[in-house]
């Protein structure tokens, strides 16, 4: 299979591809957000203490 | 109950306490990622490349691979959050109360993506995005239920009070787990029968089986990952007059 093959997805690449972004976009989203949240604290806490 | 060999017991007592469970799970992080990436980049190639073609649907249902283990997550994430939500309703865990709330964005991202590729999907196949169809609509009722709970611990200032309020809410929307689940057998509409929950064999060929429950292992291992993000901020913003917390934060300063 070629690399243009397997992008195409048979015709379905409009359907199959959009699927996968938005699973990835909404996954990475759920981890990055607390993790801004956790260094936000920390920087406020830090700020407090000075 | 009381056949748990004492170690175990430990373990739980131990993890129900916040500065313990935030130092146990900082530990266990990276381990957690490097099982996720290697279920996800198995799954992955599994589906999209080594699986064929399917002898109807073509490559289409290749969405299966993301569509069903989140729809399964969906239903399994809301359980947890309910039980998690009673057992802080029955013995007031703290813990228990934090991993109930924290899963509730994590089960309604599963919810919104299991919905928004079933649309993908369903366009290509059943020449529509949406149909009022039951498994469609029963799992549109769990996303609403999801964002009730999500909304209502926002409305309530005292988090303890809220966790009540939000177990009471998560316990009642139970009912609507067994009506998605048999949501196409009671209802003869457009949404197909279960392909691998079934009582005898699973109507889907090995090489699509495997990367499918890769997926869903892959996604289950996401699941505590996220969920770990979530537990610790809430912890440390639930917590934050206590010495643990304070002793964390000189921590960072170094």
């Amino acid at each position: 299979m070629s690399m243009q093959e397997f992008f195409h997805m048979g015709g379905y690449a409009l359907y199959v591809w959009p699927s996968y972004g938005l699973t990835l976009i909404v996954l990475l989203a759920n981890i990055i957000i607390p993790v801004m949240q956790r260094k936000q604290f920390f920087a406020k806490a830090l700020k407090k203490k000075r | 109950m009381f056949l748990v060999p004492d170690p175990v017991v430990r373990f739980f007592h131990r993890m129900a306490s916040p500065p313990h469970f935030y130092a146990f799970t900082e530990r266990l992080m990276p381990w957690l990622v490097v099982i996720f990436l290697l279920l996800t980049a198995a799954g992955l190639y599994g589906g999209l490349y080594l699986a064929p073609a399917d002898y109807q649907q073509g490559d289409s249902y290749r969405i299966i691979y993301i569509h069903v283990p989140s729809a399964w997550m969906s239903l399994f994430i809301y359980v947890v959050m309910a039980i998690a939500g009673a057992i802080g309703l029955v013995w007031r865990i703290k813990l228990a109360e934090i991993v109930a709330i924290s899963s509730a964005p994590i089960g309604a991202s599963f919810t919104f993506i299991a919905l928004f590729t079933g649309s993908l999907w369903g366009k290509p196949m059943w020449g529509t995005w949406w149909v009022w169809d039951a498994r469609l609509t029963s799992e549109l009722i769990l996303l609403f239920l999801y964002m009730g709970v999500i909304g209502l611990y926002g409305a309530i200032d005292d988090k303890r009070v809220a966790s009540k309020a939000v177990a009471i809410l998560a316990l009642v929307g139970v009912v609507n787990i067994p009506i998605i689940h048999y949501s196409v057998e009671w209802w003869n509409t457009l949404h197909q029968g279960p392909t691998v929950t079934k009582m005898d064999k699973p109507s889907i060929h090995v090489s699509m089986l495997i990367p499918l429950l890769l997926m869903a292992l892959s996604f289950n291992v996401y699941y505590l990952i996220a969920l770990i993000q979530r537990v610790r901020i809430e912890l440390l913003q639930r917590e934050r007059s206590s010495q643990w917390v304070k002793n964390k934060v000189l921590e960072v300063k170094q």
